[in-house]
């Protein structure tokens, strides 16, 4: 019996993973032992069908059911030669040029099988934490530099520390008084799934994370917070955290223990604001996602006016390695002030979309091109946004930046949540600014006047310089207002909304004087 | 010879079906949400009376359960078609063409967003990104999210589901 591998990741269904198993256990039964894993984040291969032989896993992709015929022609069961093969996966140069930590089991587990999570060095770093005091454990994640991966990139043991050392009032409604972990899994950004890909692929992960998280903090109870467009990883994470309760992970006692943790997914419902921590709060609370002023921080007075640890879903999967092999060992990752890794996502008019976790320093060219392979269209890249639809555009030029957080900072740019938008020399970037406002007017919680009002007229003064109407006084408009935006706006939607906008000034202001005859922004390919 | 018993008040089943999903979500703290994803998930979209509704379960008024319905785009206050096809509007898939892909399918449809086709086969939506990035650019047909999708992809998985129906 030869043993095959197959993602069972959203991605992979999305482009036929489940026809393609059918077809597969239709056509040769009993032959193999067909095991739907994890995806290896190499995304433009799915779906990836991995063969087991002695060399190795070998690969073949992307497939469809009609490539069947001539695979199993090309003694595909002993991982024969066909123009589909990869070679040996491990040593494909996508994946080996990488430093996955935090998706290190990508590819190997499958994802709601616990031993495969244990076998893969699961629970470890839980077991440590319950042999540390809780100061212990928040030491151990500042030594790792980590910085929140959501887009604020606020050090993480540094918010720790502050809800440990929190009093926490008693509560009516939980009858005790209760600390809160908050993951927020509301992953609202165009060109990032780092969040997706932890929860549906590696759940475990994230629950074990949270569970390090509650002792070093004394919270006692948890909510994932996961947006409503994530259908799969909702299913996924519901069996995973009835499996954890049932083999003591979670609830009462956690494995034998005198702590408890009660943890819980509730689903969103479609409001990018919600990506923001208050808005957040508010809305686990029941209510619109409205954002909240600061102070005071929802460290202090978060849920339900609670003591409150909001992370980010790839933050605190990175906390079960820190507390694993040591805060020391991630830190040693990365440079300057952004340690460890980042896993990047690669999106958009790319040929080698998907994962790319590497320490820090990287550049955006080498992650564009070495990784990437160029645009999918085959044609020049002109620009790429990184970091959601609040990020710059990115010209050529700057593409020999590190990344880093501090170098994107400097050119105008932030890493955010890592996902990177390539656009060719098709796209329309005046039609991109205009959408940058459309959208904010479209989310906008309505609380401040600057990004409730100045969205909605940010767009109107677009519409005007597009069609050439006094272009120069109304680019001092729009200039002066993405100001008003930027500095008096309550939180990063109407802050940063301009950002992408700005860029597209300074570096693309020809486009924004020509209204495109189509209204697509890229090439159909 | 049987007393007279007064008829509890006539309530629409429509009502009395909230209230009891109601009951077995409120007891926990932020509970609104969690019931209004069921009252769609039951009913398809959220009925006119769920606000009053509601309102009295959880001790609000009703201006604030308004409010939460309108505030989220996934809250729909009218029934939808019998399948709801999102497509995608965020930037990756607008590098991939999906403002074509956009135009043709409303074309196909002979719809526009927010609308249901003429036989109330299908609703369409925008969306907001689907976390399939590298596949750009996809579409969402009920749970399920298709990537790479071209207008011959989506007439195909259209054409499946009317068939799956006769």
């Amino acid at each position: 019996m030869t043993r095959l591998y197959l993602s069972c990741d959203s991605c992979a269904l999305s482009v036929g993973a489940d026809e393609l198993a059918q077809a597969l256990t239709a056509q040769l039964g009993e032959q193999i032992d067909l095991q739907r894993t994890s995806t290896r984040g190499m995304f433009w291969l799915e779906p990836l069908l991995e063969v087991e032989t002695p060399q190795g896993r070998v690969g073949y992709g992307p497939l469809t059911t009609e490539d069947l015929p001539s695979l199993l022609a090309a003694d595909l069961l002993n991982g024969g030669d066909h123009p589909l093969c990869i070679g040996l996966v491990e040593q494909h140069p996508y994946l080996a040029r990488q430093q996955r930590l935090t998706f290190a089991s990508l590819g190997h587990n499958r994802p709601l099988v616990m031993e495969d999570y244990a076998a893969q060095g699961g629970w470890s770093g839980l077991q440590r934490a319950l042999t540390l005091s809780a100061q212990q454990i928040v030491d151990e994640v500042k030594e790792s530099g980590l910085r929140g991966r959501g887009g604020a990139a606020f050090p993480t043991g540094i918010k720790w520390q502050t809800v440990l050392d929190a009093q926490a009032p008693y509560h009516r409604g939980f009858d005790e008084a209760v600390k809160f972990i908050v993951c927020n899994a509301d992953e609202g950004d165009s060109g990032t799934f780092s969040d997706r890909l932890v929860m549906e692929d590696n759940p475990f992960q994230l629950i074990e994370g949270m569970l390090i998280a509650a002792l070093a903090t004394g919270a006692t109870r948890g909510y994932i917070y996961l947006r409503a467009e994530y259908p799969h990883a909702h299913r996924v994470l519901q069996q995973a955290i009835t499996l954890a309760e049932q083999q003591g992970y979670l609830g009462e006692a956690i494995l034998g223990s005198h702590h408890r943790f009660h943890l819980q997914v509730r689903l969103a419902a479609g409001a990018y604001i919600c990506g923001e921590e208050t808005a957040l709060l508010e809305s686990l609370e029941g209510k619109r996602g409205m954002v909240r002023a600061k102070p005071p921080l929802p460290a202090l007075e978060g849920l339900f006016g609670q003591p409150t640890v909001v992370n980010n879903v790839i933050s605190l999967a990175s906390v079960p390695l820190i507390l694993n092999k040591g805060g020391a060992y991630y830190r040693d990752f990365g440079q300057g002030r952004s340690r460890g890794t980042m896993p990047l996502q690669l999106a958009g008019n790319i040929r080698q979309g998907g994962l790319v976790e590497v320490a820090f320093g990287v550049t955006l060219r080498e992650i564009l091109y070495d990784f990437g392979g160029g645009s999918a269209s085959g044609r020049p890249i002109k620009a790429v946004q990184i970091g959601g639809p609040l990020g710059a555009y990115i010209p050529p030029a700057h593409f020999d930046t590190p990344l880093d957080y501090e170098a994107l900072a400097a050119i105008g740019g932030m890493v955010g949540h890592g996902g990177i938008v390539v656009f060719d020399d098709q796209a329309d970037l005046g039609q991109m600014a205009a959408f940058a406002m459309e959208f904010c007017a479209l989310e906008s919680c309505g609380k401040c006047t600057p990004c409730r009002i100045g969205s909605t007229r940010a767009q109107e003064v677009l519409a005007r310089i597009r069609q050439g109407e006094d272009a120069e006084d109304n680019l001092a408009l729009l200039t002066d207002l993405c100001d008003t935006m930027e500095q008096a706006s309550l939180c990063a939607l109407g802050g940063m909304a301009p950002y992408p906008v700005k860029s597209i000034v300074k570096y693309f202001g020809e486009e924004l004087h020509s209204v495109s005859q189509t209204p697509s922004a890229g090439g159909q390919h | 010879m049987a007393a007279h018993i007064p008829l509890a008040p006539v309530e629409s089943s429509t009502e009395a079906r909230i209230r009891t999903l109601a009951s077995d979500l409120k007891q926990q703290p932020g509970a609104l949400l969690p019931i209004l994803h069921a009252v769609q998930d039951t009913f398809g979209y959220v009925p006119e009376c769920t606000a009053a509704v509601l309102a009295t379960e959880l001790a609000l008024s009703r201006a604030e359960v308004h409010g939460v319905i309108s505030f989220y785009h996934h809250f729909r206050t009218r029934p939808a078609g019998a399948h709801v096809l999102h497509i995608c509007r965020a930037e990756a898939c607008q590098s991939m063409g999906s403002a074509a892909l956009e135009r043709d399918i409303k074309q196909l449809l002979n719809i526009d967003y927010h609308q249901t086709t003429a036989d109330g086969s299908v609703t369409l939506e925008p969306v907001y990104c689907l976390g399939n990035c590298a596949c750009s650019p996809n579409i969402r047909l009920d749970d399920a999210i298709h990537g790479r999708m071209t207008l011959a992809r989506t007439e195909r998985l259209l054409q499946q589901l009317k068939e799956g129906q006769a």
